[in-house]
Formats: C-alpha cells, structure tokens, sequence
C-alpha cells in the first residue's frame, strides 16, 4: 500500500499537499473547511504590519495557462492577525493538520517585528514571503530579487523568533540556487519555492492591461515548468526541505514536484476547478500514480528526477 | 481552463428604466450557458469591475441601481457602447418542485423576473412577494404581472401594498397557495429573515447573497460569508459568495 505521509521538520503530514498562501487563507473557518476538505497542511494569508484593502477590481482571471492575480496582499494587519491564527491553529489541531503563518512587510525592520507578533499565535512554521510581485510600486523591488536581501530578511527574522522559518521565494532571479544557500546560510529551516511569475494580460478590445494593477503574478499550469526548475535547482545546491510550488493541480503534477525534490507540495490556483476538494483529488491521484508505478513512500520519489 | 475567466465585450442594444435609480441594460448578444442566479463581473476598462446578476440571459441583461462608481458609470451606458463581462459565475437558483415562491428586496427583483420566465415557460405557479421602502423604488411589477405570477407588494412607508416588510406577508402568501420552495434575492438582513421564516414554515429556501467579490473564482477569500450567520441558517461554514453562491440552499 503506498503511503502519503510526509515528514517535514519536527512535523507528520497525512499527505505532502499544503494549501498555499493567498489562497482562501483568511479566516479560521475557510482555513479548517480546506483542512477537513484533505489538505495535509494549511498556509495562512500573507499578513503584514498594517491592515491593507488591496488593489482595486480587476484583481484577478482565469485564462488558458491558469491564472493572474494582483490582490495587492490584502489583510487586517498583524494584530488583528494573530487572534485569527490562534483560533485557526487550535480547530487545525484537532484535524491534525499544521498551520504555517505567512508574513509580509515594507522594510528588513518590520520583517522582524511581524515575525515576533505573529509568533504569539504559536504556528508550526512561520514563512516569509519576500517575493510577492504585486506591491513593487508601494514597497520598491521585492526582497527576493537578490542574495543579499533575501539573506538580510532571513537574519533579521532569524533572530526575531525561535519557531521554524521557511523562506517563499520567486522564481524570476537569474541565480535560485546561490539566493538559496545564501538564505540556508543564515539559518533558514525551509524554502517555499516558488511564487507568482511577474506578468501582464491585455484585452486587445479594450486596448489596456485587464488587472487594474496593470501587472500581476501568473500561476497555474503555465508556472509549472518553472516551478520544477527552480525546485531542481534548489534542491541541488541545499538539503533544506522544499515546500514545491506552482502550477499543480493533479497527482502527476505533484508526483513531479517530489521527483524535483519538494518534501511538501503547494497547491493554490487548481483551488479554482474544484474548491476545496481539489486536495483530495489530488491526494487519491497520487495515491494511484505511486501504486500504478510501485512508489510506497514519497521518499522513493524524492529527487528522482535528478539522479 | 475555459474562456470563463476571461472579459469578452457585449455591445448595449437597449437600456430599460426600471425606477429612479435602476436602469437594466439589454445586451444584443446571450449569455451561453447561463442559468437564474447566476452573475457575471462586468468591467468598464478605466473604472472597475463588479458583480451583477443577470436578469436575462438571451439575450443578456443586467439590471443596474446607481450607488456608486461602477453602478454610476453603467447607468450611463448607452445603446451601441460595450461592457466587458466574464461569466457567467457562480451558482444560481434551481428549481425544485412545480409551484415557487419568490421573495425580491430592491434590484434582488431582477434575477428573479429571470427565474420566474423560466418557471412559467415549462408551466409552473409562481407567486411573487417584492418589497422596497416606498411605491417608487418597486421595479419589475409589470413583467411579473405579464409573466402570470401572483404578487404581493410590500413597502415601508405603505405607499403601495401591505405597510411593512417581505417577510410580514410570505406566511399569508405560503397560506394561500401551496408553495414548494423559496427563492429569495435581497439584502442580507431580509435574506437572514427569510431564511429564518422559511424555517418556521419547514420550506427548503434558497437565498442570493451579496458580498465583497473581488476574484470572483474562489481563491482570494473576500466573499466569504460570516460564520455566525452560516451557523444562524444552516449553510456550512466558509461559504464563498461568488464560487458556492450567490445562492445557498438551506433546510
Ligand atoms: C452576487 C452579486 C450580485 C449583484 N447583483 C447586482 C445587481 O443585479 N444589480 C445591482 O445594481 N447591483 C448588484 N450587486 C451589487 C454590485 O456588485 C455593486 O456592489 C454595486 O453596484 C455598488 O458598486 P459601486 O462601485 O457602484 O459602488 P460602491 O462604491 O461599491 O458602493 C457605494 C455605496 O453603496 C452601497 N451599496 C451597495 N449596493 C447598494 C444598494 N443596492 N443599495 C444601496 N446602497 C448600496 C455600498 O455599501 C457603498 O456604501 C451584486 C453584488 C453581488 C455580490
Ligand atoms: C489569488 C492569489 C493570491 C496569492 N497571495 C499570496 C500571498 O498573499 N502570499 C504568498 O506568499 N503567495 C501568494 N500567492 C502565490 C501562491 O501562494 C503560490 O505561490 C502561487 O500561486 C503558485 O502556486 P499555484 O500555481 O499552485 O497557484 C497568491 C496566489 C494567488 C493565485
Ligand atoms: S471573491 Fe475571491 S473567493 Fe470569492
């Protein structure tokens, strides 16, 4: 019998797939209904120092490749944050399912001060999103487009809380694997690879970009192949654990993504075809890929594809 | 994925006005495969996006109340311009049994003129309760009386009808006519009363719900519906609005 449990850290997954962040992440209530839905692990809303509305509509399509989004990290502010984290951790953990808290923030400062905030709520992982492409106009470049930056936030967030940190990053940067190590240098515990892929969507018709924010962050099937790239890459440079992200939404996809070298799997835009039950479909999908093909642990699969 | 995601422009044939404020828009071509209940996000590039049901599907249309930006900048739409629309979305009414009941607060009359012509055209009783603060905010009385449904009007100031609320008459109108099912569309506090009274009456309901829809697809989590009144009616927690709605079913 092929099984579906996933260690990570200190933490037993039922299956390796994790809700991403950004997706239906934003109360208690949805967070458990994705839970209760078969997600083996739960990634809250990004959530940074102030309460933010977001970009106005047009924020978000589907097209034929997947998806694009410009929320504009929409959220109540860190406060406001931790109570929904600690309502959220404790239905979590009646489900057995582990809660990852996301955080944002304008400055290397701020990343430390959330940090410590959101720590409050006592998540299993904090990770920290330094890569989102939507907020460039307001924040500047994003912290993830160089080694420097990136290992700057993981110090400062090193230091700022003792819980186990996982660093998001994007996958447009010429050099994922020498960022990675840069990140592990500074005691990062795991990698979230990767976010949305900067992009734009014109409406010939209408003569303008669609998103009112202009551009947005592609994922779904089209970042797919990215994905895996940077997971590669990633995984041949450091032996942290990768929570594999980006354009998977059937078993096969997430199969890929552990022969990559993911440990964990994200899954957010398939969320749109099915909702929630989207991670029980998947999780049965791989299920009957590893017997079709004799795998009877993920670990069999791990990094396979690079060997 | 489909074309349902992405914005395909409509041309306005023919703009009806409805009351002061209301104005519905018909286009000149349908809405495939789109049902009562269900929405689409209309988008004027340059001024934003919004969620309206749709009041008539081939062709379609859209019945629009000036409240703010968008709603405004739609009421000026005129014959020949085109809105953007993706959709449609969502999931609307279904009919069950052959004789419906059907609750309208405000503009919550368009989508349900729609539902009412398809009940009517395969021969089912509908009987219809709209309500509005006063006899000049009522829309769509004639096109329910031309459909042949039974109507009770309802307004605050008793302008027109009973003096009062919707739910003050559904009783009376479940009194004298067998009815099968509610079907309501309004604001959240009429719905959350009609839900309640459907209770009471031991009546399935269904009821359309409005939120803040910025996705529109189910991902981002803005419309979700407040745990305490999915709990008050019965609907399961971490209802989305714009994925598993607008219409929830309850009892
Ligand atoms: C599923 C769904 C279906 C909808 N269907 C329709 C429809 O068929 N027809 C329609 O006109 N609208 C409909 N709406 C509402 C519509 O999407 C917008 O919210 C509304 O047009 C206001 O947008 P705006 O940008 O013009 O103004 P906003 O700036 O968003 O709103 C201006 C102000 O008006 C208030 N407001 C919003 N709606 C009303 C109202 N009906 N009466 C009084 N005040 C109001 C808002 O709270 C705000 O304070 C629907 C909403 C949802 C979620
Ligand atoms: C609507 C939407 C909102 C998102 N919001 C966030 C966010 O707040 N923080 C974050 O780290 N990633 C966010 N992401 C990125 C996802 O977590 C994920 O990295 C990306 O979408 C790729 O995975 P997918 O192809 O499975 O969607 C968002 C993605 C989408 C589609
Ligand atoms: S509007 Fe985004 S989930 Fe409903």
């Amino acid at each position: 019998m092929a099984g579906l449990a996933a260690d990570f850290l200190n933490l037993h997954l039922k299956n390796p797939l994790v809700l991403a962040s950004g997706i239906l992440g934003t109360s208690p209530s949805l967070m458990a209904r994705c839970a209760l839905a078969g997600a083996g692990g739960i990634t809250s809303k990004s959530c940074g120092p102030e309460p933010r509305a977001g970009h106005d509509n047009p924020v978000a399509l589907a097209w034929q490749g997947g998806v694009i989004n410009a929320i504009g990290l929409t959220n109540p502010g860190a406060q406001e944050e931790v109570s929904l984290l600690h309502e959220t951790r404790d239905r979590l953990k009646t489900l057995g399912v582990p809660l990852f808290a996301s955080i944002f923030a304008p400055t290397l400062e701020q990343f430390g001060e959330v940090a410590r905030v959101i720590a409050d709520a006592e998540p299993n992982l904090i990770e920290v999103n330094i890569s989102c492409p939507n907020v460039a106009s307001e924040f500047g470049t994003p912290f993830s487009a160089t080694a420097e930056m990136a290992a700057a936030v993981t110090r400062e967030v090193r230091r700022a809380v003792s819980l186990p940190i996982s660093i998001k990053l994007a996958p447009n940067v010429p050099m994922i694997g020498d960022l990675t190590h840069a990140v592990a240098e500074e005691g990062a515990d795991a990698i979230t690879a990767v976010n949305t892929m900067p992009a734009m969507l014109i409406d010939a018709y209408a003569g303008r970009p669609v998103l009112k924010n202009r551009t947005g962050g592609l994922s779904g099937p089209a970042l797919k192949p990215i994905a895996l790239r940077c997971v590669a890459e990633i995984a041949s440079r450091v032996s942290l654990p990768i929570i594999g992200t980006g354009g998977v939404s059937t078993g096969i996809d997430a199969a890929e993504m552990i022969m990559a070298g993911a440990t964990l799997v994200g899954v957010g835009s398939a969320v749109w075809e099915d909702g929630p039950a989207v991670f029980a479909r998947i999780a049965n999908e791989l299920t009957g890929f590893m017997v079709e093909t004799g795998y009877s642990q993920l670990g069999e699969m791990r990094g396979r594809a690079m060997r | 994925m489909s074309r349902q995601g992405l914005f395909d422009a409509y041309r306005v044939s023919q703009v009806r006005v409805e009351n002061d404020r209301t104005r519905t828009l018909v286009f000149e071509s349908p809405l495939p495969e789109s049902y009562p209940g269900q929405y689409v996000m209309a988008w004027l590039p340059g001024i934003g996006e919004k969620p309206f049901s749709i009041s008539g599907n081939d062709p379609l249309a859209l019945t629009v109340a000036d409240v703010g930006p968008v709603s405004h900048a739609l009421s000026l739409v005129r014959p020949g311009e085109r809105v953007w629309m993706r959709g449609p979305l969502g999931k609307g009414y279904e009919l069950i049994s052959q004789s419906h009941l059907l609750v309208g607060g405000g503009y919550g009359a368009a989508p349900l003129s729609l539902l009412a012509r398809q009940a009517r055209t395969i021969g089912h009783s509908v009987t219809v309760v709209l309500g509005a603060k006063t006899r000049d905010d009522l829309m769509m009385v004639a096109a329910f009386e031309e459909l042949g449904c039974a109507i009770y009007l309802t307004t605050e100031d008793g302008s027109a009808g009973v003096r009062g609320l919707v739910t003050d008459v559904i009783e009376q109108a479940c009194m004298e006519q067998h009815q099968g099912c509610i079907y309501a569309c309004g604001p959240t506090g009429m719905l959350t009363a009609v839900g309640k009274a459907a209770q009471l009456l031991e009546l399935p309901a269904q009821l359309s719900f409005e939120a803040l829809i910025r996705c529109g697809v189910g991902l981002c989590g803005s419309c979700e519906l407040p745990e305490d009144l999915c709990l008050t009616l019965g609907i399961s927690p971490g209802f989305l609005v714009c994925h598993d709605g607008p219409v929830a079913r309850v009892n």
